[in-house]
């Protein structure tokens, strides 16, 4: 983490004449018409004015920078709504396997029949584990899957001939993807208040439903941890007024086995694979965000579903009512073939031992830490819970980001902070199933030690990182978003210049909110 | 169990600290109806040995671009992939790290991206690059996206030439369907978009003018022209482009697109059968413009020791924090493949990318010369192009990507899938791996397959 070899860019790095890559000799004679046929009008005068290095300054430049990552590998990443948990080893060697990373998209479908087996079974698993029958895995992440869950409903109203069904319903704990792929989809949004307990505020849904409401979108168990006991009252309503329940697949994490979407009502859903299932976060993504439906909506998915007619698969695009591509292709395919191997690791039993774990870790460290800081809500909680330092803001002028900044000096990531909307001060802690007692332990100690220290230690933490506190103000009103070499930074594009207009985040804790993906 | 490290005795010390004594008592929250009473029915557990050997099955059941020459394009291609790519993509420190909201713990993963940002622009000639989007359709719809934005022509005209990619022009129509402004097709019967048609199509209700150069029948564009007339009526001028053929092409950025959009995948990352790939996103200086860019941006700041650093930042226009009124939804970006991509362009340099692209321009013209030299087959547009051309072939097209097949080699990509009247037609790319004696061997398999 501390590592100051790799502070330069690589472009400080860069030596006129260095090379890394080498190419062969061209082996084909030259076309005389090559010339007639790339007119110099279409050529650049010289190539793109990239970095220019050696292989070992690359190496160690890249090399050099991974050690000032925290990351699953290296450190414990509660990151509260994120599902953290750790990747496996075996995954990235499959992966790699040249029968699946060398396919190009486009094959005959006669040279691909053994991806296409793996992509149809992994439709019937994830369908099975929601309870609903239909699959399409081509969102590339769960923000992707949410619209495209919504550009289902839209098109399945217009054919029903009820174009009237305008609004989106979100709950206010509901991730900020939420109302942003509403909005993308073309409906308007509503929000719905929670109740102290951090549930769905039933007599305020109940005030907006009516024969415009399309979809409720419902995260359950909720941004809080929480599981929405009303569920099935709450779906049964949708149902009465004719609108659809759309299930934010997050947090799938804490009822593998244990309860299925499709029994409690949700008429589609979204997972995430790269958390529930363990594709390798890859320091933002890829990620991989397939949907299920309820059969009535299955006409609706995107083209192709991968079909099987007897021993074979095949890519169905045949599909009149679809509402057509969200992606070029297939999907994240290495991110799904990821979650099919810890599928057919873990089995049905595995899964739910999965939830189990995480479900217990959660419960075991929400009690530890329920006697350091305030949990605003009722127990037991599901896979996650969150915390509030309202009180530590009060008392001692601490908020909830230095807390979260003074865990990485005990080498402990910070929890998602700032999230939900509705807690103030809120720490979100996902422990997940992969972290052990002791590991818990540490955090709940490190925690205990943390809340007692002198504050001013606290809001100048971190101590022990590369960097500590960047001014966060200063990155958006002088906006630098790109490396200018010395001589033109004077001259450099007016960015630099021009402010864009924005809210400076210094003093609204929320831009460090929340993660989702 | 597989990952889990709590053994039945600590699992016992914890339900106990809880007052608990089986952990199904953590779910009587769940109302009992709704709590799934049999096993998922999945297939059970495998070890890592048996599983191995199952997928190693099913990867022998395909045939990969690792065992034939593959001369398939349409959005992807079969560029070599150097081993400092993989070997820097495979430190879990990046690729089990996430979004980098604590900046002090990962300064690693927000440089990256700064310097992915950086070789964006460097790249495109454009001043801003965001941290990726998931891949080149769904890239083209936030471009368009963003274009509706900057015009305020939300009622407008959306114009793309057929010769765009027809499935990014199908993710497009997909993303648009349920907004107010109308897509347009414009026909390319020269195999591109001629100006004179764009001219008299172009208007003030015109919101954006989508030119993909290379197009997808492997032919340029005239995106400086296209440029100047989207730009006389106020209109956005989206450029999609190959990041490979900048090596020798004019940068889009150059030639006055306002946005320029790519698939990164030919930047290092594996053909995998479609993905995860890579949303390349740049545009003009311009404070309008970066207002609306989807997606994560990285900026340069100091920490409170004056050291400079890297911080997410204008997070303000993201889903997270402006809910319904974001610029989009996304919230995981492709940071593994943008620093797949960042890695392959630093090995590669200003040299070896002109090379590459020299390399796949030579082999292209010298596979179009010897394909044409077969009697009856002819290329169907003469247009200038880069490393992917169209075939107009003197019979059946529909069952040449088989017969090739049996010939040793996965190549022709049929266009009556897409486009009906270019029934007869297929494509070819040729990379900068492509040898004289496979694209000798495949102008002798088409030449048999004929008789």
């Amino acid at each position: 983490m501390n590592n100051v070899a790799a502070t330069e860019l690589i472009f400080e790095l860069s030596q006129p004449g260095r090379r890394c890559h080498r190419l062969p000799e061209c082996d084909v004679p030259p076309v005389e018409e090559t010339a007639q046929w790339l007119p110099t009008c279409y050529r650049a005068a010289a190539p793109p004015p990239l970095p220019e290095v050696g292989e070992v300054d690359l190496i160690r430049h890249y090399v050099n920078l991974s050690t000032r990552n925290m990351s699953i590998d290296t450190h414990f990443y509660p990151l509260g709504s994120c599902t953290m948990k750790y990747n496996p080893k075996r995954h990235e060697r499959w992966a790699a396997l040249s029968g699946f990373a060398a396919l190009h998209p486009l094959q005959d479908e006669q040279t691909v029949q053994g991806i296409l087996q793996l992509l149809y079974e992994l439709q019937e698993f994830l369908a099975e584990i929601s309870g609903l029958p239909a699959v399409s895995l081509q969102p590339a992440a769960g923000a992707q899957g949410e619209l495209t869950a919504l550009l289902v409903a839209a098109a399945y109203f217009r054919d029903q001939a009820q174009p009237q069904r305008r609004k989106v319903l979100v709950p206010d704990s509901a991730h900020g993807t939420n109302p942003a792929s509403a909005a993308l989809a073309g409906f308007e949004t509503v929000t719905i208040k929670s109740t102290p307990q951090g549930l769905v505020d039933l007599n305020d849904l109940r005030s907006h439903l009516g024969p415009d409401v399309a979809v409720f979108m419902i995260t359950n168990p909720n941004t809080l941890g929480l599981f929405e006991t009303q569920i099935r009252t709450i779906t049964d309503w949708l149902h009465e007024v004719g609108a659809l329940v759309y299930l934010d697949g997050a947090n799938m994490n804490a009822i593998l086995g244990i309860t299925r979407p499709g029994d409690f009502g949700a008429d589609m859903q979204h997972y995430n694979v790269h958390k529930t299932f363990t594709g390798p976060h890859g320091g933002g993504g890829p990620g991989s965000g397939p949907v299920a439906v309820r059969d009535f909506l299955a006409p609706y998915l995107p083209v192709p579903i991968v079909v099987r007619e007897g021993d074979r698969y095949r890519l169905d695009f045949d599909r009149p009512k679809s509402i057509g591509r969200v992606h070029t292709f297939y999907g994240n395919v290495g991110i799904l073939l990821r979650g099919y191997c810890y599928i057919r690791t873990l089995g049905p039993e595995g899964l739910r031992q999965v939830s189990q774990q995480a479900v217990l870790n959660a419960n075991y460290l929400r009690r530890r830490v329920a006697q350091i800081l305030e949990v605003p809500h009722p127990g037991p909680c599901m896979h996650e819970f969150v915390a509030s330092a309202r009180r530590l803001l009060r008392d001692r002028k601490v908020r909830a980001m230095d807390l979260a900044k003074r865990l990485l000096d005990f080498g402990i990531h910070a929890p998602t902070v700032y999230f939900p909307l509705v807690v103030p001060e809120a720490l979100m802690i996902e422990p997940t199933e992969t972290e052990s007692k002791a590991t818990l332990d540490a955090f709940a100690d490190a925690l205990g030690r943390i809340v007692a220290e002198d504050p001013e230690h606290l809001r100048t933490a971190p101590h022990t990182t590369p960097i500590s506190r960047p001014d966060e103000v200063k990155a958006v009103k002088e906006p630098i978003l790109r490396w200018h070499p010395p001589s033109a930074t004077a001259a450099a594009s007016s960015i630099a210049d021009a402010p864009v207009v924005t809210t400076a985040p210094s003093s609204n804790p929320e831009p460090h909110a929340h993660p989702a993906g | 169990m597989a990952y889990i490290l709590n053994t039945p005795e600590e699992q016992r010390a914890m339900l106990a600290q809880l007052g608990l004594e089986h952990i199904e008592e953590l779910f009587a929250v769940i109302p009992a109806e709704l709590r799934l009473q049999r096993p998922l029915q999945l297939p059970p557990a495998l070890s890592e040995m048996e599983l191995h050997q199952l997928l190693e099955g099913l990867a022998q059941r395909n045939t990969s671009a690792a065992q034939l020459p593959c001369f398939l394009g349409g959005g992807a291609y079969d560029h070599f992939i150097p081993a400092v790519v993989d070997a820097i993509a495979s430190r879990s420190e990046y690729y089990t790290a996430y979004t980098p909201y604590q900046a002090e713990a990962s300064q690693g993963t927000l440089q990256v991206i700064f310097e992915y940002q950086t070789l964006m622009c460097q790249l495109t000639g454009l001043a801003v690059a965001n941290a990726s989007l998931y891949e080149g359709g769904s890239g083209v719809a936030e471009a368009v996206l963003m274009a509706l934005g900057v015009t305020g022509r939300h009622q407008g005209e959306v114009l793309v030439p057929e010769s765009l990619h027809p499935d990014y022009r199908r993710v497009l129509a997909t993303y648009l369907a349920n907004l107010s402004c109308t897509l347009r097709v414009l026909p390319t019967p020269a195999g591109f978009l001629d100006p004179d048609d764009l001219r008299q199509t172009i208007s003030d209700r015109t919101a954006a003018v989508v030119l993909q150069s290379p197009n997808f029948f492997g032919h340029l564009e005239e995106l400086t022209e296209g440029a100047a007339l989207a730009h006389r009526v106020g209109a956005v001028c989206i450029a999609v482009f190959d990041p490979i053929s900048l090596g020798i092409l004019q940068r889009p950025g150059d030639c006055g697109a306002d946005i320029a959009v790519a698939e990164g995948q030919g930047l290092g990352i594996p053909l995998g059968y479609g993905g995860p790939y890579l949303g390349i996103l740049a545009c003009r200086d311009d404070t309008a413009y970066l207002r609306r860019l989807p997606g994560r941006l990285v900026g340069q700041t100091t920490d409170r020791q004056g050291r400079r650093c890297w911080v997410l930042t204008l997070q303000t226009r993201e889903q997270h924090i402006r809910r319904e009124k974001a610029t989009s939804n996304i919230c995981t970006n492709q940071g593994l493949m943008a620093l797949r991509a960042a890695v392959y362009l630093t090995a590669l340099g200003p040299q070896g990318l002109r090379e590459t692209a020299e390399l796949c321009l030579r082999k292209a013209h010298y596979a179009a010369q010897q394909l044409t030299r077969i009697a009856g087959v002819e290329l169907r547009f003469r247009r200038p192009f880069f490393k992917e051309f169209t075939v107009r072939w003197p019979g059946p097209t529909h069952s040449l990507p088989h017969q090739l097949r049996q010939r040793g080699l996965l190549a022709a990509l049929p266009l009556g899938r897409w486009f009906p009247h270019l029934h007869d037609c297929f494509t070819l790319a040729v990379t900068e791996k492509r040898t004289r004696a496979e694209i000798d061997a495949l102008a002798a398999a088409l030449q048999d397959c004929l008789h």
